[in-house]
């Protein structure tokens, strides 16, 4: 009995073998629909398939049917982590076909707004990270911290994450009155929370092992790959489109860039925890800085009317028929703008037929060349290790699969 | 370094290759044949005056109705010297094949299985063209200006990952 059970198990010895895994489309531990292929020897990944495509909405082809202004809640829902960047991207590249450039103050709001989104994904995204690794306290504090920074969202625009805040030639509305006290309590929150973060995890052994050396890729990979963001910047390329090509008003303003020089997990952790404090210096400066005057470009052509114009008067309820139903008439031409995203390069190239809807609208989310890369990423680390990288590249379904 | 310095400075480096130049909205954009791709494009990389080393996006719009059809783009930045080109490739509609660049920047890759996907364009020397967003029984391609917007595709039966994994088809 004993031995054929030997037998048995000597020649289906499971340690022996490469397996096949599927790993999702739908895994408790992957926050976000993607499929991994994986060819195992024991718990070591020799190799890995991607499979992107499970939030694929279309959405290139509905903004072709929509006016300009009609594709900007469509935006929202690329990275929906950070919908206010994604809003001005494209408000922003659209503006580039127009030639125009919208008020000061707008592109204050603007750049303060983008700031604001920014931090909200990277404490996502932390959070995440930290909760995936075991750190529930700190998911929950990054949380808690989040929650106020939405707050201060929703007191703008009306939403969470919803925001349909960026026009072309403009923002919806102007900020709150008592909007710069608000942010400053947030930030004296967040900024106590963030160093209790800091307590738990940079010095806490199980955290450093479970992200040191995880993940890596070199800087030429990385540049093969077209990384962006924080994981270029992780190999020590301090690459950021606010500082290479400097859009709104961000030349003003005295911000550092954070790089690594492992390209691991932990320098991509530790660069968007430094991003916090650095968007958060960025916004202090902009607040102190904003300028008072119209938030949006003054220009029948472009921007609806007042609301008094509208219903008191035949000009401006015509006028804002005309860009309600025909949309804003862009001259024809192609523009490609990039803007500092979360994650990393965010795109739009817009081609324009000068009727007034777009003629195609392309948009290069960065967590797609995140998913392309890791593979290659994680060759040779342990199924475990996916979930940390899955992590740190952050991918987010909405831009990645469009 | 302004577009027109290095609009004229790629003119002096391939001379005879560019079909076409202007610089756009601030996008210097130039205009190649495909069967030159390869080469400008790779030395477009390792150049080291122009050292456009990062591929930012790749993609194509589908002009229905001209001729020709498609437009291949390739956007390039350099991360040494802090410039950018845009450079295009014009398709038939009755051969819509271009070298893969898959060889030059491995992003490559995935952006010309999405382009495929997309738009149905081939890219020969490519390892692994196959679809990307959508899935493998979805027939034609959906960002052409010809597809249907409301089309609607029967269902697909559940495909066993064992007889049939996605990968080896």
């Amino acid at each position: 009995m004993a031995e054929a059970a030997t037998q048995i198990v000597a020649e289906h010895d499971p340690t022996s073998e490469i397996m096949t895994l599927q790993m999702g489309p739908s895994h408790p531990a992957t926050h976000g629909t993607i499929k991994f292929t994986l060819t195992l020897d024991g718990e070591r990944i020799l190799n890995c398939d991607v499979e992107i495509g499970y939030l694929h909405r279309g959405f290139e082809k509905m903004c072709e049917q929509r006016t300009w202004n009609h594709c900007v809640p469509y935006t929202d829902r690329l990275n929906y982590a950070s919908p206010l960047i994604n809003n001005v991207a494209f408000a922003l590249t659209a503006e580039q076909l127009l030639d125009v450039e919208v008020p000061e103050r707008c592109q204050y709001i603007r750049v303060i707004m983008s700031e604001i989104s920014r931090i909200t994904d990277h404490l996502t995204c932390l959070a995440m990270a930290a909760v995936e690794a075991g750190a529930m306290s700190v998911g929950f504090y990054m949380m808690e911290s989040r929650e106020t920074l939405y707050d201060l969202i929703a007191a703008v625009t009306g939403a969470r994450l919803t925001v349909s805040y960026a026009r072309v030639g403009g923002v919806t509305q102007d900020l709150p009155n008592d909007f710069a006290a608000h942010v400053r309590t947030a930030f004296a929150d967040m900024r106590r929370i963030l160093d209790d973060c800091d307590k738990l995890l940079s010095k806490n052994r199980i955290f450093i092992d479970r992200m040191s050396g995880v993940g890596a890729i070199s800087q030429e990979d990385a540049i093969s790959y077209s990384l962006t963001g924080p994981l270029l910047r992780a190999t020590g390329v301090p690459y950021d489109v606010r500082k290479a090509q400097p859009y709104l008003v961000y030349d003003r303003f005295d911000f550092d860039v954070p790089t690594g020089t492992q390209g691991d997990n932990y320098d991509r952790f530790s660069i968007r925890f430094e991003e916090l404090k650095q968007s958060m210096h960025i916004i202090e400066q902009a607040l102190n800085g904003i300028p008072s005057g119209p938030i949006r470009i003054d220009d029948p052509q472009i921007t609806l009317p007042e609301k008094k114009d509208v219903y008191g008067n035949i000009e401006g309820l015509m006028n804002h028929f005309k860009l309600v139903i025909e949309g804003v008439k862009i001259p024809a031409g192609e523009a490609f703008r990039s803007v500092e995203g979360a994650n990393g390069e965010l795109s739009f190239y817009l081609v324009s037929d000068g009727s007034g809807r777009p003629y195609r609208v392309r948009v290069r989310g960065p967590s797609f060349f995140g998913m392309a890369a890791m593979g290659d990423m994680l060759q040779g680390h342990l199924i475990s290790d996916i979930i940390t990288t899955f992590g740190m590249v952050n991918m987010i379904g909405g831009e990645c699969d469009r | 370094m302004a577009e027109a310095d290095i609009l004229s400075q790629i003119e002096t480096a391939f001379p005879g290759k560019i079909q076409e130049q202007h610089s756009l909205h601030g996008n210097a954009t130039i205009v190649i044949d495909r069967a030159d791709a390869l080469e400008v494009l790779g030395k477009l990389k390792e150049n080291a005056d122009l050292a456009f080393n990062l591929l930012v996006d790749l993609t194509a719009t589908d002009f229905f109705g001209k001729e020709p059809r498609f437009e291949v783009v390739y956007h390039l930045h350099s991360l040494t010297h802090n410039h950018r080109i845009r450079v295009k490739i014009r398709l038939s509609e009755d051969d819509t094949q271009t070298p893969s660049i898959s060889a030059l920047w491995k992003s490559a890759n995935w952006l010309e299985r999405e382009v495929w996907d997309m738009f149905g364009i081939s890219f020969s020397g490519h390892p692994d063209l196959r679809r990307i967003l959508m899935y493998e029984e979805f027939r034609g391609h959906p960002l052409r200006k010809d597809y249907p917007v409301n089309k609607r595709q029967p269902l697909v039966e559940e495909r066993d990952p064992i007889t049939n994994p996605w990968n080896k088809g």
